[in-house]
């Protein structure tokens, strides 16, 4: 059996959904689009899958995410569908329930947060509420577990008796009358394509198109259609959404009336009075400021700190046992060079990002469940909405001073696909913490007194870049396109640490399904580059090695830069595969160690070669790590290779400039 | 629908004020999703607060508050309560 959830956004879905499947969860996307897809088993009920549709207020298709369950509803014909409706924000939720039940598919309303409505003085008479609505109905609260047995148990019932809804009338008088019209025209065709033919009609009198292709109407049956509608609209004075819109409400609000009490608004007072604070004029920037500091204090404390090393600590045990293992065996130098640095080089560089992204998605998490993230985007709106990036880009964007790959990955939540791509194409301007290293160096050896000067002109300069790049690539944009930004406030809630759990988990299984095989060869291929000459010989000085090779080829590119010489290119293709290579490449390449490296440093640059040197590190390729992120994220490989060579172009061109105002300030002192 | 003198938009409301809608101009599709939010003609709402930066503002209808941009408030016709 396959079930759909379906339901608001903030009504507890995700909640249920994992109470229901807990580990049995897979992640993907729906087909065609970018769109997340959950789906799972239930547990203990192998025969029942679960399909957790993306949160939507209504069946229209306004945005990616409507058409999206819209379309699983229409095409993939569930079993069941169970509609999660928030007790404490009744009417809204049962605008999309109304729509569900004119799908004309076996459903079951869990009512839930069931728990924050008896705490807040109010209470359904559930009976009388059934009837009315004319589905059955099961309490539940999902975050204590209770009631879930029930609704699968009357689920399962539904499906098995193919109990369909009692026909309420929402749509009376003359309204129901046009209905009925549009029915008889398109019933032929809507039974053949097997949509239910009273959702269709009410569907076309709201002046939804994709309906009407999917009817595929002969061109009489439209025209008649059209004029029964158009002749409607006329009468009524008004715009059949309109009129829809108007009826269904008011259904809602005679049901309401009769069954539901909504008590006291406890929590809402609560929340007003969090907000209070949290938004007030004077103290939401420094508040705001505060958390997300605080927030990434833990991050940095955390994953640099015990994560990090447990990690690193634990691969390095295995890596010595397989390395003992393997020379016993007199294994073949290369073999061994290949598993040391090659295998355990790649597997280490992908599994380094797994401390990263879990704790700064546990970090997102708290903010997003808690009910502070739309606070937050609200806060930052304004100012981002001037670049084509909405309030909610400001988290991601700020885990992109951690790092670029969960910060893409965090992306997701931004519902406008062009904010999303906004937002994506700003990240590679954020200057990950992998790069940090590089700046410390080179900052140590030529801008001693002012390194921290330095370093946060480095990070604002890339900001800079970043928002004028993005200003041009809006630029070209019909501003009447935009999606309203209509954002609801949920109540405050305390995080559940088990969903925060699994989000974890399912983040770091996507994270390293994807990006295992990339990185991995990645690294395999500069392992390659490296340990090989031109005649796929061992070589043991590496100036002779391919790398070396293609090294001293591209070299001549970076003069205009200051820095013409092979060893400090070789450096920066291998920051293609991870943005730590750059550092110890340029430590292998001249021979030296961490000691002696500075010295090496100042030999090779002067001052204006070292900050176009990391002008260009700044802005250039984000690793392949993240370039695959992107790739999986805005599910383009076009764009993806766009980025690398966009951003290397970009850096090329900064990079160069620097230098040569840097050489003319020079000449001029 | 003629704009009478005591008619305004939502933008114009302040903190703390309440309205009643009497439409919602704009393309369709954004129309279509106030009418789905809940602002149908005859609802109630009202202007809880602003956002630090003056914009979006924070409304509350039908029991549950919802943010919306001042520019798209500009398309929601009230008359005040």
């Amino acid at each position: 059996m396959l079930f759909a959830l379906a339901g608001n956004q903030n009504c507890g879905k995700t909640t249920l959904f994992n109470q229901l499947t807990g580990l049995n969860q897979h992640v993907g996307n729906f087909p065609g689009v970018t769109v997340q897809a959950k789906s799972g088993y239930v547990r203990g009920r192998a025969d029942i899958s679960i399909v957790d549709l993306p949160g939507v207020y209504s069946l229209s298709a306004y945005s990616g995410e409507e058409a999206v369950a819209r379309d699983f509803l229409l095409n993939e014909k569930p079993d069941c569908i169970i509609n999660i409706v928030d007790a404490t924000n009744i009417e809204r939720n049962l605008y999309l329930t109304l729509q569900l039940i004119e799908l004309d598919i076996p459903i079951v309303i869990a009512l839930n947060m069931m728990d924050e409505l008896y705490s807040n003085g109010g209470d359904v008479k559930l009976y009388n509420f059934q009837n009315a609505l004319g589905t059955v109905v099961v309490p539940v609260c999902a975050s204590r577990n209770i009631g879930l047995d029930k609704l699968i148990d009357m689920a399962v019932k539904v499906t098995t008796d193919n109990r369909r809804c009692m026909d309420k009338r929402v749509y009376t008088g003359e309204v129901g009358n046009v209905i009925r019209d549009i029915y008889n025209v398109i019933k032929a065709k809507s039974e053949a394509a097997k949509i239910s033919g009273k959702f269709a009609a009410v569907k076309l009198l709201e002046g939804d198109y994709t309906v009407r292709e999917k009817l595929g109407l002969s061109d009489n049956e439209a025209l008649i259609a059209n004029e029964i509608i158009l002749d409607a609209q006329a009468r009524f004075k008004a715009d059949g959404k309109t009129v829809i819109s108007v009826m269904r409400y008011k259904f809602i609000e005679d049901l309401c009336r009769d069954t539901v009490a909504k008590g006291d608004g406890r929590t809402r007072k609560r929340d007003e009075i969090i907000d209070g604070f949290l938004l007030n004029k004077k103290l939401a920037i420094p508040m705001f400021l505060g958390i997300m500091l605080f927030a990434f204090y833990l991050t940095f404390s955390i994953t640099g700190g015990v994560l990090n090393e447990l990690m690193t600590s634990k691969i390095a045990l295995l890596k010595n046992a397989v390395d003992i293992l393997l020379i016993e065996q007199k294994v073949s130098p290369v073999i061994i060079s290949l598993v040391n640095e090659g295998v355990f080089g790649g597997v280490g560089a992908v599994l380094s990002f797994v401390p990263t992204i879990a704790v700064l998605f546990f970090f997102l998490s708290l903010l997003e469940d808690s009910g502070y993230m739309a606070r937050a985007a609200l806060i930052m709106d304004k100012p981002f909405g001037r670049l084509g990036l909405s309030g909610r880009s400001f988290v991601p964007l700020l885990m992109g001073i951690g790092c670029t790959v969960p910060a893409i990955m965090a992306t997701r939540t931004l519902k406008d696909e062009r904010e999303r791509y906004m937002t994506v194409r700003m990240l590679p301007f954020i200057s990950c913490s992998a790069k940090l290293p590089i700046y410390a160096i080179f900052t140590t050896v030529f801008f001693r007194r002012h390194r921290a000067l330095v370093m946060m002109g480095l990070y604002l300069f890339g900001v800079l870049v970043g928002m004028l790049s993005l200003w041009i690539l809006k630029g070209t944009d019909d501003a009447e396109d935009h999606i309203p930004f209509i954002m609801e406030l949920p109540h405050y809630r305390l995080p559940r640490i088990k969903n925060t759990l699994l989000l974890l988990w399912d983040k770091i299984r996507d994270f390293v399904s994807r990006a295992f095989t990339v990185v991995f060869l990645a690294s395999i291929i500069v392992w390659g580059l490296k340990t090989f000459g031109m005649r796929f010989n061992v070589v043991s000085d590496s100036g002779q090695s391919i790398l070396a090779y293609i090294s001293r080829g591209i070299s001549p590119l970076f003069a205009p830069l200051g820095f013409n010489d092979w060893r400090v290119a070789a450096a920066l293709v291998t920051g293609f595969s991870a943005k730590e290579a750059v550092i110890s490449t340029l430590t292998v390449l001249s021979s030296t160690d961490a000691a002696t490296l500075p010295a090496a440093i100042s030999e090779m640059f002067s001052s204006a070669s070292a900050l176009s040197f990391m002008v260009f590190t700044l802005l250039y390729t984000p690793c392949v790590a993240a370039v695959n992120t992107v790739r999986c994220e805005l599910g383009s490989t076009v764009a993806a290779f766009g980025i690398i060579v966009y951003q290397t172009g970009i850096a090329w061109l900064c990079a160069a400039f620097v230098y040569q105002i840097g050489m003319q300030i020079y000449c001029v002192i | 629908m003629l704009l009478k003198k005591h008619d305004m938009t939502l933008s114009e409301l302040k903190v703390g004020e309440c309205g009643r809608i009497i439409s919602v101009t704009g393309t369709s599709d954004f129309k279509g999703r106030l009418l789905d939010m809940g602002f149908t003609p005859e609802t109630e709402v009202e202007v809880r607060r602003k956002a630090p930066f003056g914009d979006p503002i924070i409304v509350s209808i039908r029991g549950y508050q919802l943010a919306l941009r001042r520019s798209d408030a500009d398309n929601i016709i009230i008359e005040e309560v």
